[in-house]
């Protein structure tokens, strides 16, 4: 098996999630990681713990974005951490940061400035909100992103305030949109060697995420999706779409016939309605409250396997300690545990793909802080500038 | 037809597009924007399902607004998978091509002779994406692969809401679009591949996989803290695992988001010394007490009160924005992430473009997603079938 990024040296100046997650997919894929750390402390995330999860002494979010990945420490604004990041920048194929717009530009290290040492360079930069207009100063953190980009009234019930979604949804879609935008971008230097500048930012993920929604309110003369009392799930789906409480647990209902359901939950109420047109529509709340007081009666692995067995589309609502106990999640192989780990804790995911039938392994936790530093500055050597910007000229 | 930007990173190559509804439209869509020429094939009979699955009663020339969100920008060719003709047709397509992607359950394509080992036997430089629900093995794997159900088995519905609510699954086909670019990935992986060593190859991403990675963060604690299930914090919950102060306060007039903060430098800009009471190793485990001292004092004042104090002081914070104070924004017209689409017809709808920027310039184009067959005989008339 040949992974499909091999041979390819990838620069990663990022912190936290969004350029991090990039880098990632790209050393899953096969390709050499060397993370650019500051000197005091490294990524800034190795401090963010989640919980009170750690692997080793770093937090465990640290481990579960940079495994496989190797550090090198270097301050930036020093003449000999700068000539070492030159060198490293000068020899790579892809160069990753997510610096707050113009810093990167001001260390000297800047699209114009790698291009110049390295003129077919990939070079992939994530803001949270561009880089013009008002907002490009601002934080690029998940949370912030997520309050200012309208997902936070998708989720959660009608009388709910916002309801952020539970998960870095911003940084994990961002950055996939920058190892999309990096990839057709290698795949064009290998046809063409010509280079490019990859840009994209949490808020423009966002929107993209909500695209079908954001679209349907952009041409109804900007009505909003309206949230269910109870059980929402999408605010412009007709009924039975959502969640519905049981005698024991819950249970998801996507989109089915009417007609279907009526007959599959014995409720003549239902099959009737399913006659008009629209109905689902026109009838939403009467709908939902109709089967939710039906469903109450049994448990939801009762109706899974009751309205499962006669094609309605539906699912138990698990949490995480049942769903790793399914057998289906237990043969997706997702969970990989590192073997010869020194700390007890040692599972981490792998890639949620396949290639040729073979999915990417986990080899290792993330680095300690500059690890791979004395390795990386005795391969990547540069005459030290007595002015370090002077190359740039 | 608007006419392609021979500059686009994937200009000349050839996307076919045989899936259905979402997450395999939405990688091809990708593609189409990053430069491709994308084909869908569809059944002559309707086609895709979500030309007709109509969402908000939104139409577009008579299909659904969400068939032309999905699928702008790409040929349409009609053609009976089922039919010897059409079907060898198509088999000459497949070996015109340098991606497919299709969506069908485990099996399906295998049974009409268009399997990976089929279409690697007609083009052995193709790169070939399948997108399931759940793999192709284990019990889950004849279960409708959906978005809300594919949420609800994979614990993402306990990660939003607060601890006394039901699950909450999140409100959109989040996890669609993650497939989508997953798949996306891999195939330009294998496309950078096939550059050096000539070959195609195989690629499959599932949706449940997805909701996994999606939330590797979280999951990866969930699976080195004991396999305890995370529980949601009882107020402004925006991720159970982070402490106080994160998540959303209620301001009187309205709601706004407090990110990552240090317990001591909360307590000196509310002025709030009860927070500081506490120590800020107790910031995760006693979150609760924590959140909801500063929820009633947030409640007191209106949003911009709290943004003018806390922002000076570099805190991470925001106001919550509905659509409507999204869109008015002076964040989304620095984006300019919308354009207008039209179809054949000249009839006009407003999408979202490509949030990837390459040299500076937005991905953009101006196709609707195409009539029904609108290009089977321009598409076949090129081919040499045999």
């Amino acid at each position: 098996m040949i992974w499909p990024l091999e041979g390819i040296l990838v620069v990663d100046f990022s912190q936290f999630l969004a350029g991090p997650y990039a880098s990632l997919r790209l050393l899953d894929m096969g390709a050499r990681v060397i993370k650019v750390e500051n000197t005091e402390g490294g990524d800034l995330c190795r401090y963010h713990y989640l919980s009170d999860t750690r692997i080793g002494s770093d937090s465990t979010l640290f481990h579960a974005i940079n495994r496989g990945k190797e550090s090198v420490a270097l301050d930036l604004k020093s003449a000999e951490g700068l000539a070492t990041a030159r060198a490293l920048v000068e020899q790579a194929d892809v160069v990753i940061q997510n610096f707050r717009p113009g810093v990167i530009d001001r260390l000297g290290l800047g699209y114009d400035a790698v291009r110049a040492l390295n003129p077919d360079v990939i070079y992939g930069s994530v803001s949270g909100y561009g880089t013009a207009g008002d907002w490009s100063e601002l934080p690029g953190q998940d949370l912030l992103a997520q309050a200012r980009s309208g997902v936070m009234w998708l989720s959660g019930n009608a009388d709910d305030g916002p309801v952020p979604v539970g998960l870095p949804i911003a940084d994990i879609s961002a950055g996939a949109n920058l190892a999309m935008g990096l990839l057709a971008a290698l795949f064009r230097h290998a046809r063409t060697g010509v280079g490019a500048l990859v840009e994209t930012s949490l808020l423009e993920s966002l929107a993209d995420l909500q695209f079908e929604l954001l679209t349907t309110f952009l041409n109804n003369g900007n009505r909003l999706p309206k949230r269910l009392a109870s059980g929402s799930a999408h605010g412009y789906l007709a009924a039975p779409y959502g969640i519905y409480a049981t005698a024991e647990g819950h249970l998801a209902l996507a989109m089915s016939p009417l007609g279907d359901l009526g007959r599959a939950l014995g409720l003549d109420a239902l099959a009737r309605l399913s006659d008009q047109a629209e109905a689902g529509f026109s009838h939403r709340d009467e709908i939902h409250a109709m089967i939710a007081a039906r469903l109450l009666g049994q448990t939801a692995r009762h109706w899974e396997a009751e309205l499962g067995g006669k094609n309605i589309w539906c699912a138990r609502v698990l949490t995480w300690p049942e769903m790793i106990a399914a057998p289906s999640f237990r043969g997706l192989g997702l969970v990989q545990q590192i073997p010869g780990a020194a700390e007890a804790p040692s599972q981490f995911l792998r890639a949620p793909f396949r290639l040729d039938g073979a999915a990417p392994r986990v080899r290792s936790a993330g680095p300690v802080l500059d690890a791979d530093g004395p390795a990386i500055r005795s391969a990547f050597r540069r005459p030290l500038a007595t002015d370090p910007r002077e190359n740039d000229r | 037809m608007a006419q392609p930007n021979t500059n686009l990173p994937l200009a000349g190559l050839r996307v076919l597009d045989f899936a259905q509804f979402l997450a395999g439209p939405v990688a091809a869509l990708r593609l189409s924007d990053l430069g491709a020429e994308v084909i869908k094939i569809e059944r002559p009979e309707g086609g895709d399902l979500c030309r007709s699955m109509v969402v908000n009663n939104q139409r577009l020339d008579g299909d659904s607004l969400a068939f032309h969100t999905f699928n702008r920008g790409k040929k349409s060719v009609a053609a009976d998978l089922k039919a010897s003709a059409d079907l060898a047709k198509v088999r000459a397509l497949v070996a015109s091509a340098d991606v497919m992607i299709h969506n069908f359950r485990p099996g399906v394509m295998e049974r009409i002779g268009l399997g990976y080992d089929d279409a690697r036997a007609l083009n052995p430089r193709l790169v070939y994406g399948a997108v399931s629900g759940y793999g192709a093995t284990g019990p889950w794997r004849d279960k409708p692969g959906q978005d809300l159900l594919v949420q609800s088995l994979s614990g993402i519905a306990w990660l939003n809401g607060n601890a006394a609510d039901g699950p909450v699954p999140t409100g959109f086909a989040m996890l669609d679009v993650a497939t989508a670019a997953n798949l996306v990935q891999g195939i330009l992986a294998c496309l950078v591949r096939r550059g050096i060593t000539g070959a195609g190859g195989l690629v499959e991403v599932n949706l449940m996989s997805s909701a996994i990675d999606m939330t590797f963060e979280q999951f990866t604690c969930f699976l080195n803290d004991g396999g305890q299930q995370p529980q949601r914090h009882a107020i402004g919950n925006a991720n159970p695992y982070q402490p106080a102060p994160y998540g959303l306060y209620r301001a009187s007039d309205g709601y706004f988001a407090f990110a990552m903060t240090p317990l001591a430098t909360v307590a000196l800009l509310l002025d709030a010394p009860e927070i500081g009471a506490f120590d800020q190793s107790e910031a995760y485990s006693r979150k609760d007490e924590v959140k909801a001292i500063v929820a009633r004092i947030c409640a007191a004042k209106p949003v911009q009160h709290w943004l003018d104090i806390l922002e000076p002081a570099g805190i991470w914070c925001a106001p919550v924005l509905d659509w409507p104070g999204f869109v008015a924004s002076e964040g989304f017209a620095a984006l300019d992430p919308v354009q207008t689409i039209r179809t054949a017809n000249g009839s006009e709808a407003r999408t979202t473009g490509c949030p990837i920027r390459i040299d500076g310039q937005m991905l953009r184009g101006s196709d609707a997603g195409p009539v029904l067959g609108a290009d089977t005989a321009a598409v076949f008339g090129t081919l040499d079938v045999s």
